[in-house]
């Protein structure tokens, strides 16, 4: 058994910003556990620009976003471990780990950051009926394949959701010489960022069918075609408007699920909503001394944002390893109303160290001409005025030190949607 | 070529009448159409070693469905499959179930299925608190089992070629030509093969075999009969611990909702009548029914836990409602093992047994004295403790080298499924011998890595890997 203050589960973004944090807080003995060659997580294969803008204010690749941290990283001497896999966590913080040069490793760590990012949901998950041929991918499968290995996956591509992943794919396939007949999406709206579809789509005249979706895949050995129809305002499918498109590739962008295997067997209480873990405010889990940040917690639309969460997640490790987060006081929930489907942190602790907090959430459709409310029994403490908010952006609230004081002992918390008419 | 015995179709009866037949001394080759054992029915189905209540007293069907399902546990560890006793239930929901019920009760006591109960709502709840509580009678089979059929494939090919039988794929038997005492069996690729007895156990090809032999129409024809299929994430197979049937009613067999050996959840399977046996695509009405059924045994089913689809062919027979076991009686040494539907796979161990010994008194073979009867499954990293861990990734350090993250498969595992004889050789072979690619992320994420992995072992091109044999190409050529 070896023994660290931290060890961070995952070498991503999320990962490497924890650990910044961390160390700038004062925790020396830390160890990153990364189960892929590089540090870096899913943003190596990201080799397209648009990462950093919010954080650096210039537009980055996904690599050269990644070597900032890494490069940190490295310039602080944080220990870290490639080509090694956490598979189990159990008793008190005990990590069990796998790899080819140390063989087995277990770890006593007095504090963990849950840092693993997340995986793309299959074909199964969305039920398409069908033959069960080759040339059907999640995006994420392609886009490694042909970034990072080098090889072509098809000449003529259909892809399914409008999530970024998905845009980003249709260009890059476009890019490869492939023909992007279709971009199909059951929702009446894109998941992705409005700057993804003007310049992953729209530059390319790649045809987007919302309220669509693919029903039916048709060949052999190898993809032939998909069978697309609209859907009705319940997203039925409605049979009578089918029709085909010939294609040996299929690309499914149809959602995220975050990497919860470890917390859940570690009985963290997960969110049915997000598949994450409930933090609270210092983006601590149900379980003392067990942080979680990056797309393992909730799933980001920017890396920024993923960054900016993990740096406090690392920060916060470090002061409950300093034992100055005070574990006693009294937990509130926050309660997503009205058109709110989530928000990170669920959960705040009221003591008498009041420091801003930033609520992160999504909505549960488009609305128009909105303000985002935190109420504090029952009374707005704050809003925000939004033009138009999607499913597809999160929204953040940055509540000041000043305000987070109106939250008291058994407050009633709630964010909420308003609609100014 | 020349050979004792030419065996047609290596699903989980050929596989098994072959290992059987190593245990004799004679020579067998398996032939296989396509890339891999265990690739047509025997890969898609309930996997339930039935008890034997269900079969109609005094066939075939029964006989070797209760024999069979008493082989299975010293079978399972003989040869180290996936096999576990949970037992059955089959849940009536109507106050006229109680007399299905106790006629199926009855059945069974005559074939031999021992300790059947009738039981009752509370005694139901109490074992299965997921199931609708408007359920009112339970017949219980604790005898019933579940398997993991293409495992089990899997073994009995592994432990027969390392007793003597030669496994050939993407070998389509297309012409079968007697000459003097002897079969000449040519294939697709034009290989010929000579051999003194046909064993066919083609599937759902097995009229079509048997015409080849005989140059006229079968005396038995196949329809084959679709069954479709949701499997649920691993995070719901404790949703119930025994298998869940429904009692048979005016409205057809009902569907079961079964955990697998693997921890998930299982549920299905519907039948529609098909016209090509190579038609193995879900539909969406098939995929609605068997969800809409499965509902009653469990209300509270999470769509969103479903994985995968998947379908299977039963060969159904057209003139009878039994296996047909033996040898044809028009044409010498040509023995039809046909209309293998369910229970076919809970069968094929004593199905096997019987085969082999009428072939071999038959041919006037033998016994093999170097017989084998053991096999060993690849190891798992993560079923082991941390002491084996420790011990195997010292010996090979590929086992500590994680590829599938949803259920844990290492390298090791891999390259061994690939050196395996016969071995992996697309990703669907490495799937159903390791289990990667078969969790949450449906082959998502290790998918490259695989890929290259076999490229490596099979020294191939990644480009000539394929996710199942003939053209199913992941990627373009170079
Ligand atoms: C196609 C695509 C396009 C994108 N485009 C943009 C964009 O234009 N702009 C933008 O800002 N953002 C974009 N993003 C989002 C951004 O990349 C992600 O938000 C970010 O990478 C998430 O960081 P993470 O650290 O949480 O997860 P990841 O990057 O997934 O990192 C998690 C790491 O943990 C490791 N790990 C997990 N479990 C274990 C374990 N048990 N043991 C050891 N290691 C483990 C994994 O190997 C991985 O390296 C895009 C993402 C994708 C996929
Ligand atoms: C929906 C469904 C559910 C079932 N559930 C159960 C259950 O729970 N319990 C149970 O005991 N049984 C069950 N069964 C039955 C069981 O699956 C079958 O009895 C068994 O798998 C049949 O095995 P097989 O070897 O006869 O057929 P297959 O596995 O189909 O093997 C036949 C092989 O022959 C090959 N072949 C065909 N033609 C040629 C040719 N010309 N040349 C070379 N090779 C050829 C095929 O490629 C194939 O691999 C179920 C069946 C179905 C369809």
């Amino acid at each position: 058994m070896i023994n660290h203050d931290l060890v961070i589960v995952g070498g991503g973004p999320a990962g490497l910003a924890a650990a910044i944090g961390a160390y700038e807080s004062g925790i020396k003995d830390i160890l990153i556990i990364e189960r892929e060659e590089h540090l870096g997580g899913i943003l190596n294969q990201c080799i397209h620009n648009g990462f950093g803008l919010h954080t650096f204010k210039e537009e980055l690749t996904g690599p050269e976003y990644a070597s900032r941290y890494i490069n940190k990283v490295l310039e602080y001497k944080i220990p870290y471990k490639l080509n090694t896999t956490v598979i189990d966590l159990n008793g008190d913080k005990v990590i069990t780990a796998l790899n080819e040069s140390d063989g087995l490793l277990l770890i006593q760590a007095k504090a963990i950051v849950l840092a693993c990012g997340c995986r793309e949901r299959p074909r199964g998950a969305i039920n398409i009926a069908g033959s069960r041929c080759s040339g059907i991918y999640s995006a994420g499968t392609a886009q490694k394949l042909v970034n990072i290995d080098g090889l072509k996956v098809g000449k003529e591509v259909v892809i399914l959701g409008s999530g970024d992943i998905g845009l980003i794919m249709a260009r890059r396939m476009t890019f490869e010489g492939a023909k992007v007949k279709a971009v199909v999406e059951l929702m009446s709206y894109s998941s992705g960022l409005n700057r993804n579809i003007v310049q992953c789509l729209n530059d390319f005249d790649i045809p987007l069918y919302f309220s669509h979706t693919v029903i039916e895949i048709k060949g052999k050995d190898r993809l032939e075609k998909v069978k697309i129809a609209k859907v009705d305002e319940h997203l039925n499918p409605i049979l009578d408007t089918a029709f085909e498109i010939e294609c040996d590739t299929l690309l499914l962008s149809v959602g995220l699920l975050p990497e919860n295997e470890l917390a859940r067997n570690y009985d963290v209480n997960l969110s049915k909503t997000t598949n994450g873990a409930i933090v609270n405010e210092n983006m601590m889990t149900s379980k003392e001394g067990i942080f979680e940040c990056g797309n393992v917690l909730h799933v980001h639309d920017l890396v920024d944002y993923v960054s900016e969460e993990s740096y406090l997640a690392g920060k916060m490790a470090a002061k409950y390893l300093n034992g100055e987060l005070n574990l006693k006081s009294k937990v509130l929930t926050v309660n997503p109303t009205n058109g709110i489907r989530y928000t990170v942190p669920q959960l705040i602790n009221i003591d008498d160290n009041y420091s801003p907090i930033q609520f992160k959430m999504r909505v549960s459709n488009v609305f128009k001409n909105v303000e985002i409310r935190l109420l504090v029994d029952d009374e707005v403490i704050f809003k925000k005025y939004k033009q138009i908010v999607t499913p597809g952006e999160m929204e953040t609230l940055n509540i000041k030190e000043d305000l987070v004081k109106k939250i008291k002992q058994g407050s009633k918390i709630e964010i909420t949607l308003f609609r100014r008419s | 070529m020349n050979y004792d015995i030419i065996i047609i179709g290596a699903g989980i009866v050929g596989c098994s009448i072959a290992r059987e037949l190593s245990s004799y001394n004679g020579s067998v080759v398996v032939l296989e159409k396509e890339n891999d054992v265990s690739v047509g029915t025997t890969k898609a189905n309930s996997g339930i070693a039935h008890a034997g209540f269900d079969a109609k007293v005094g066939t075939l069907k029964a006989k070797f469905n209760v024999l069979g399902n008493k082989m299975m546990p010293s079978l399972s560890n003989d040869l180290d499959f996936p096999f576990k006793q949970n037992g059955a239930i089959v849940l009536g929901f109507e106050e006229e179930s109680l007399e299905i019920l106790k006629d199926l009760l009855n059945r069974g006591i005559v074939s031999g299925v021992e300790r059947l109960k009738i039981i009752s709502k509370d005694e139901i709840l109490k074992l299965e608190p997921n199931v609708n509580p408007n359920v009112k009678y339970g017949l219980l089979a604790p005898t019933s089992g579940i398997v993991s059929p293409y495992e089990m494939a899997i073994a009995y090919v592994e432990n027969a070629s390392s007793n003597g039988v030669r496994f050939d794929f993407n070998s389509e038997v297309i012409r079968i030509e007697r000459d003097k005492n002897e079969y000449v069996v040519t294939t697709a690729s034009n290989k010929t093969y000579v051999g003194k007895v046909i064993i066919n156990c083609a599937g759902v090809y097995s009229d079509k075999i048997h015409s080849l032999a005989s140059n006229k129409k079968s005396p038995f024809t196949v329809i084959s009969r679709k069954g479709e299929y949701c499997l649920l994430d691993k995070m719901y197979g404790d949703m119930a611990s025994h298998t869940l049937f429904q009692t048979p009613s005016k409205l057809g067999k009902g569907v079961l909702v079964t955990p697998t050996t693997h921890g998930n959840l299982l549920v299905g399977p519907n039948a529609q009548d098909e016209v090509d046996n190579a038609n193995v695509d879900t539909t969406i009405e098939g995929l609605k029914e068997i969800w809409d059924k499965a509902s009653l045994t469990m209300p509270n089913l999470p769509k969103r836990g479903v994985i995968t689809q998947f379908a299977g062919l039963r060969s159904h027979l057209k003139e009878s409602d039994d296996f047909i076991i033996g040898f044809d009686n028009e044409l010498i040494g040509f023995y039809d093992v046909a209309g293998i539907e369910s229970p076919g796979l809970t069968a094929a161990p004593a199905i096997a047994k019987h085969v082999s010994k009428e072939v071999a008194t038959y041919l006037n073979l033998g016994i093999n004295l170097h017989f084998n009867p053991i096999r060993k499954a690849i190891p798992q990293i993560s079923a082991l403790p941390n002491e084996v861990r420790e011990k195997l990734i010292k010996e090979n350090p590929l086992y500590g080298h994680i590829i599938c993250r949803c259920e844990v498969v290492s390298e090791g595992e891999i390259v061994e499924a690939i050196h395996r004889v016969p071995g992996a050789k697309d990703l669907d072979g490495i799937k159903r011998r390791t289990r990667a690619g078969m969790g949450r992320c449906q082959m998502g994420f290790c998918t490259p890595k695989i890929m290259e992995i076999l490229a490596r072992e099979l020294h191939e091109d990644i480009d000539e890997i394929t996710k199942n044999g003939h053209h199913s190409y992941m990627v373009e050529k170079r």
